[in-house]
């Protein structure tokens, strides 16, 4: 029978499968953050169980992490007794970390990639929604709870029931300035914010093939914020040339037999999906959102909905309360909502080539005088790299602040936060109220909007910069 | 794991679709290790914001059940969520659609999640909006949902509710299987990565 890839992968790593009981699921890789681990950590000592593979998982620091002065102890009390608990957990337990100031810490979905532990046909899990991140390998790459990490810590299995399939092509050819984020925020607003619950989501398509592994991986992060449980893209030769030479990529001879494999990881002719869903790039133009979740998205051309023309009660209740939490009022055009923050950065658009594209609009101009910026890039690799490139001086030249690798304000859990009723355009995956301070609001935009709103202080598309 | 086999309490009316899991319980909760004592995080952003949020009246404050509008608990993984609302005391979330992994958390922790029909979660609104004592019965054994003279059946997979009902914790039921586990280990092939040793970049 034809099968998808997500199928072949789930179906290659099936330890036991029973009528009437979960199938039992081989995890590859487990991945730890210092947020949803110590309970598991408890858990098992509680239980006097152990770590059955501490080879296969590695624990970074990245929500809690200050961006700045990152070597001085972190200064919130309760922030540092939760890096502390992850830095005795990995020592007790015989597991590898990245802490602060380790060359290879950085943003927990960032890493795996950069140091080759993400690998197709992979099964990998997170304590982390955003673990669906690595599916841009054609791994099957999955978010997780604080149960199962423990349950992933003592077995390197979990109880798992098939999921469903479902598919996004995107077929033809992006025009100048719209990128991954905007095909991906285009998706969400379309199947809207838990769209594809109980589906894994494989895209495909020209112009999803035509796209890089950093724009790959924005595209699959953010597969959670339309509620999928994963998402996926078969692995072809920019996967395999963005791998080779990685710190744990295979080599030699190992490198022959894992290509031979990963290039069977593709659907089938015929495979059938339950879910299909079509978009057509070049219509695709800059996306932010105006609400308070991910499917509240339009072209930056729009205007802000007006809820009374919302047929449905419930979405009509759900577009009152995001706009009157948004400050925002029906009918204003987006490019004119002015924003106090610039956050570029997180784990959707905080690698090398997110920085590249914004860099690149900044060049030699300053950003809006009222405007702050923050540059977080998403781990300490990123951070050398874009030195190594000059363009750490190119973002302090305009006027932006340059910080140290970590989730930072993606959710405010460190020092960098919105204060109440100010506005953020964010390179992030989630607007939800407070995500990134108490009353702050969030506009999710894509890396070069990110860097064009910047330099006007209101949403703008990098087009629209022609000429201002 | 505590067990799940009936509950009877109020219920607390929450007219909001897509609650997320940011708002369930905010980041700056999380930082605790602990897996008790989220209380004071529960919904805090609107229960401190908006005077007439349903937690915020008396008439609903001992609420156990909580009845949401469609897809709630999206966003983040949090578990917490799941703990924040045990503590804060609901034993039984009732919407016509979750998201997955805060579904999944619930059954870890022994909060049910129950899916009823848009229908029946706007007619549970209205009982509670009208008399906010109505009693509610869920009941996971029957798999029904009972107040006044209204039963609603819902769908719960036999295995999960068998976990629940009996209170069984996931991982004492794999280590029955340790030997199967093992036999795969012996299959995988042997150029997958492996995180240590630490290699140079
Ligand atoms: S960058 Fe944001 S979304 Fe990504 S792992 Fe960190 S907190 Fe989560």
């Amino acid at each position: 029978m034809p099968k998808t890839l997500a199928e072949k992968v789930y179906e290659a790593h099936v330890v036991r499968s029973t009528a009437g009981e979960p199938d039992l699921l081989y995890i590859d890789l487990h991945l730890v953050h210092e947020v949803t681990s110590p309970q598991a950590f408890d858990g098992l000592r509680v239980a006097g169980r152990t770590v059955r593979r501490p080879d296969l998982t590695m624990a970074t620091e990245d929500h809690n992490v200050p961006t700045l002065d990152i070597l001085a102890p972190i200064a919130d009390p309760i922030s540092r007794a939760q890096v502390e608990a992850l830095r005795k957990n990995a020592a007790e337990f015989g597991i590898r970390l990245a802490p602060m100031g380790d060359r290879d810490q950085g943003i927990v979905h960032v890493i795996g990639p950069q140091l080759g532990l993400t690998q197709p046909g992979m099964t990998i899990v997170c304590g982390d929604s955003h673990t669906s991140t690595h599916g841009a390998f054609g791994a099957l790459a999955f978010g997780i709870g604080t149960s199962e990490v423990e349950h992933v810590l003592a077995t390197q299995t979990l109880p798992q029931y098939a999921p469903k399939q479902m598919s996004v092509t995107v077929d033809g050819e992006l025009a100048p300035g719209v990128s991954a984020k905007d095909i991906i925020l285009a998706v969400i607003a379309q199947i809207g914010t838990n769209g594809a619950a109980g589906h894994v989501i494989e895209y495909r398509g020209s112009a999803i093939e035509a796209l890089s592994m950093e724009a790959r991986m924005t595209i699959c992060n953010m597969s959670i914020e339309a509620g999928a449980k994963a998402g996926l893209i078969a692995p072809d030769r920019t996967t395999f040339d963005f791998l080779q030479g990685r710190p744990h990529a295979p080599q030699g001879a190992d490198w022959d037999a894992a290509v031979e494999y990963w290039s069977t990881l593709r659907t089938d002719e015929g495979a059938v999906f339950d879910a299909e869903v079509v978009l057509d790039a070049a219509t695709l133009t800059p996306f932010v959102t105006w609400g308070t979740n991910p499917g509240q998205g339009l072209p930056i051309s729009e205007r802000v909905p007006d809820p009374a023309q919302i047929a449905d009660e419930g979405e009509r209740r759900a577009a009152e309360q995001a706009l009157a939490y948004m400050g925002l009022t029906p009918g204003t055009p987006l490019t004119e909502i002015e924003v106090d923050t610039v956050f570029l950065g997180s784990c959707t658009n905080g690698r090398i080539e997110d920085l590249r594209v914004a860099a690149d609009l900044l060049r030699g101009k300053r950003i809006d005088p009222s405007t702050r910026m923050l540059v977080v890039p998403g781990s300490v690799g990123v951070k050398s790299q874009a030195e190594a490139e000059g363009l750490d001086q190119v973002f302090i030249d305009a006027g932006a602040e340059w910080r140290g690798a970590g989730c930072s304000m993606c959710l405010g859990m460190n020092p960098d936060q919105l204060k109440p009723g100010e506005r953020s355009a964010s390179t992030s995956n989630r607007n939800f109220q407070g995500r990134q301070g108490k009353g702050g609001r969030t506009h999710l935009v894509s890396p070069s909007v990110a860097a064009a709103t910047a330099l006007t202080g209101r949403l703008t598309a990098p087009a629209d910069l022609i000429g201002a | 794991m505590d067990a799940f086999i009936t509950h009877t309490g109020t219920v607390a009316p929450l007219r909001r679709s897509a609650v997320d899991t940011d708002q369930i319980i905010p980041a700056e909760y999380l930082k605790r290790i602990t897996r008790t004592g989220f209380e004071d995080g529960l919904f805090v952003a609107w229960r401190t914001n908006e005077p007439d949020f349903v937690l915020n009246k008396p008439e609903y404050s001992d609420a156990s059940i909580l009845v949401a509008g469609p897809d709630f608990g999206t966003g983040s993984s949090r578990e917490h969520a799941v703990w924040a609302l045990k503590d804060g005391g609901f034993r039984v979330v009732i919407s016509s659609r979750f998201a997955d992994i805060f579904k999944n958390n619930s059954t870890k922790a022994g909060l049910l999640t129950v899916v009823l029909p848009q229908a029946e979660v706007e007619a549970l609104w209205a009982a509670a909006e009208a008399d906010p004592t109505t009693q509610v019965t869920v009941d996971l054994q029957a798999k029904l949902v009972t107040y006044g003279d209204t039963t609603v059946p819902f769908d719960a997979d036999d295995y999960t509710r068998w976990r629940l009902l009996e209170g069984l914790d996931d991982v004492g039921l794999t280590e029955r299987h340790l030997d199967d586990v093992e036999a795969f280990e012996g299959r995988r092939p042997a150029w997958l990565p492996k995180a240590l040793p630490a290699l140079p970049a």
